[in-house]
């Protein structure tokens, strides 16, 4: 038998039809949210179209919601266009009988927190939504990118998707990650090591002992920025961890379908032997916490490092991106990471919203208090569940005593659509996963960072190595 | 979606590299509910002085004179030319929405992000992969010669400049097709439904935890 990687697994068992290289794939799970779906249903709806497997379709309005008091509902959002998005997720999914959490639901949450929290997704799936970081729950040994808003349409109508196959990317971790040093800084470390072109046409599988020894979250945090990488999907092999986790959810298999369903995921590896196209070795042991210092995520040092200079620039076009993100980020060479200030703080986003996240910044804000420059420290948790969790460790007393503000659940600050923003020339320790001009507030500043570290950045007033705290 | 088949146009060049769809439309825009309507906010954050928002009057905006697809002699581009993993970033598809919407209907670089690149074909849009190499002598030649305008061939897979200088570049047989001809892709993949129902059936018996 041939040895076959984990994204041939995944990738060969839903192909329904092939011809010249272009496979058209089963897709077993759609995430949907309110931003990349109205002109699909619109789409559906012009075209007389129905939608082919509802009950595979889990919908949650996530970008645009309010953060704060919202108990009167889609009707108390204050920005008239918002609110028309979140009304048309309703009305669309009242009118094709879809599944959804709405505002109010204490199930709410961002999309790529609650698939899993709910066992929505599952090992050996195909997991699509109309949002990059979809990658997120390849962390479970499925396979799952973003799609666009034509192919959200084409997945509702079809069940399927047209799609070729990508090369493969073996990211190998192995050893022990140092105290204080995360599944965040493993993607970091990777993207500083890669670029995020470096995955392009890529899929990536990480492996290694480091990547065994993180929890289910970690693994989803560490998937979620593979598309910063480039690449569309991320994945990791089952293992006990996966399964233990999947255990017991309300989408999870019936007790009567679990062994089979066990049996089949624990063949959701690579074969000893799979070949890939391309290798990544990374010593666990050597990734420090990182801080990204410019406008992409492929600009990062380590917390012990500085911005770099000019004359480290692989070439032109680099060393143009590089002054323009020394001019945007109102940063200069040689500046060290720790004499960075900061104005705000997010703790949250589909990269580090669920609750171990939220203990790991609890830990470090706990008996302390922001520093008096940081105006604002924003602790956004990833779904209604992930809070009321937190609200029951006393978690959100923590922060309120630290000087946090404690929010409801939704993308919030990660990319603005809401409220919640970086005024222009503020600089934001975040949590999230993407630096680019603009993406927090037009004009604001981010650096991305882990929960550890974005509390400790709080606290100190300008980033601090949270492992000497 | 409309046809792609030849382009004879103006080309425009944005010299940056890592272009992201955050960039290319930002966030505000993509409250919207509707399709159309994003060209003017293309580039938003760099085309104008002000602060876009939804609503706004475009035309009464400040330029920013220092972006290069402000200036006059690039008006009407409908070729884009920039810089390596073009589109990167989120899916949104709002990106080659706001570019067509533009004007574009071509993009030229030496590489692309996977999503931004597809989301060009179920638009109507060509996005051409040539050598960085390659590029680079676009950019001179752009940059030195107003009014400078390329050839897009799709049938023949060309880049021809105005010194017939012709550039051949990969394209996938089957978007290749879609495009030359307009074809509805959800059409296209519902002459496999009998296919994709047997499929179904058979995927629903080994692994019905999957159906719940």
């Amino acid at each position: 038998m041939v040895a076959k990687t984990l994204y041939d697994k995944l990738f060969d068992s839903h192909v329904i039809h092939e011809e010249n290289g272009t496979a058209l794939i089963y897709i077993d799970r759609h995430l949907v949210h309110e931003v990349t779906s109205p002109q699909a249903f619109e789409g559906l709806k012009l075209a007389g179209r129905k939608v082919w497997r509802v009950n595979s379709i889990l919908a949650v309005p996530d970008h645009n919601v309010p953060t704060t008091e919202r108990s009167s509902g889609v009707v108390g959002i204050t920005d008239p266009i918002s609110r028309l998005q979140v009304q048309t997720l309703d009305d669309n999914c009242a009118d094709f009988g879809i599944t959804e959490f709405k505002m109010n639901d204490h199930r709410q949450g961002i999309v790529h927190v609650i698939g899993p929290e709910q066992g929505a997704t599952l090992p050996g799936m195909t997991v699509v939504c109309g949002d990059s970081h979809t990658s997120t729950h390849g962390a479970f040994g499925a396979l799952a990118h973003g799609i666009g808003t034509s192919e959200v349409e084409h997945v509702m109508a079809t069940q399927c998707l047209v799609q070729k196959k990508s090369k493969s990317l073996l990211v190998k971790v192995e050893g022990q990650l140092g105290l204080g040093v995360t599944a965040k800084d493993i993607a970091l470390a990777v993207i500083g090591k890669i670029g995020t072109a470096g995955g392009n046409g890529y899929a990536i599988e990480f492996v290694g002992s480091a990547i065994r020894d993180l929890s289910m979250e970690g693994r989803m945090t560490l998937c979620n920025m593979a598309i910063e990488a480039g690449a569309r999907a991320g994945m990791v092999a089952v293992d006990d961890t996966t399964i233990n986790y999947v255990k017991g959810r309300p989408f999870s298999p019936k007790p009567e379908q679990w062994d089979s369903a066990v049996a089949y995921w624990k063949t959701l590896h690579s074969d000893a032997g799979a070949g890939f196209d391309k290798t990544v070795e990374l010593d666990a042991a050597t990734i420090q916490p990182q801080v990204t210092w410019g406008t992409s995520p492929e600009m990062v040092v380590g917390i012990d490092g500085k911005v770099p200079s000019l004359d480290l620039a692989k070439n032109d076009v680099q060393r143009g991106d590089w002054e323009r993100a020394y001019a945007y980020m109102g940063l200069s060479a040689d500046t060290p990471i720790t004499e960075i200030n900061i104005d705000k703080v997010f703790i949250g986003s589909c990269t580090n919203s669920r609750i171990e996240d939220l203990r790991a910044a609890a830990t470090v804000a706990k008996g302390k208090h922001i520093a008096p420059n940081v105006k604002l420290a924003l602790v956004v948790p990833g779904s209604g569940l992930v809070k009321a969790q937190a609200e029951q460790e006393g978690l959100d007393k923590v922060f309120i005593a630290a000087g946090f503000e404690w929010r409801e659940p939704g993308c919030s600050m990660c990319l603005a659509m809401n409220a919640d923003r970086l005024e222009p020339g503020e600089r934001c320790a975040s949590t999230s996963n993407r630096n680019f001009e603009g993406r927090q507030g037009q004009g604001g500043r981010t650096h991305l960072v882990s929960p550890e570290m974005a509390a400790a950045a709080a606290i100190a007033g300008h980033f601090v190595d949270v492992r000497h705290l | 979606m409309q046809a792609f088949t030849q382009l004879n146009g103006l080309v425009a060049p944005l010299d940056r590299a890592n272009v992201d769809t955050d960039a290319i439309i930002p966030k505000q825009f993509l409250k919207s509910i509707k399709r159309s309507g994003f060209g003017p906010n293309a580039f938003d954050e760099w085309r104008y002085l002000d602060h876009g928002e939804p609503g706004m009057d475009n035309s009464k905006r400040p330029l920013n004179p220092d972006f290069v697809l402000n200036q006059t002699r690039y008006q009407g581009a409908s070729i884009l030319l920039t810089r390596e993993n073009f589109g990167c970033g989120s899916s949104r598809e709002h990106a080659p929405w706001a570019l067509e919407d533009n004007g574009f209907r071509v993009v030229i670089s030496s590489s692309f992000a996977d999503i931004f690149f597809n989301n060009c074909f179920k638009n109507g849009m060509l996005p051409i992969v040539l050598s960085a190499e390659i590029v680079e002598g676009l950019f001179k030649e752009v940059e030195s010669s107003v009014g400078y305008q390329l050839n897009v061939d799709l049938d023949a897979q060309s880049v021809t400049t105005p010194g017939g200088k012709a550039y051949v570049f990969e394209v996938d047989a089957v978007r290749k097709h879609n495009l030359l001809n307009g074809l509805d892709e959800i059409d296209l993949t519902m002459q496999q439904q009998d296919k994709i129902k047997a499929f179904e059936i058979k995927h629903r018996q080994t692994q019905p935890w999957l159906f719940n």
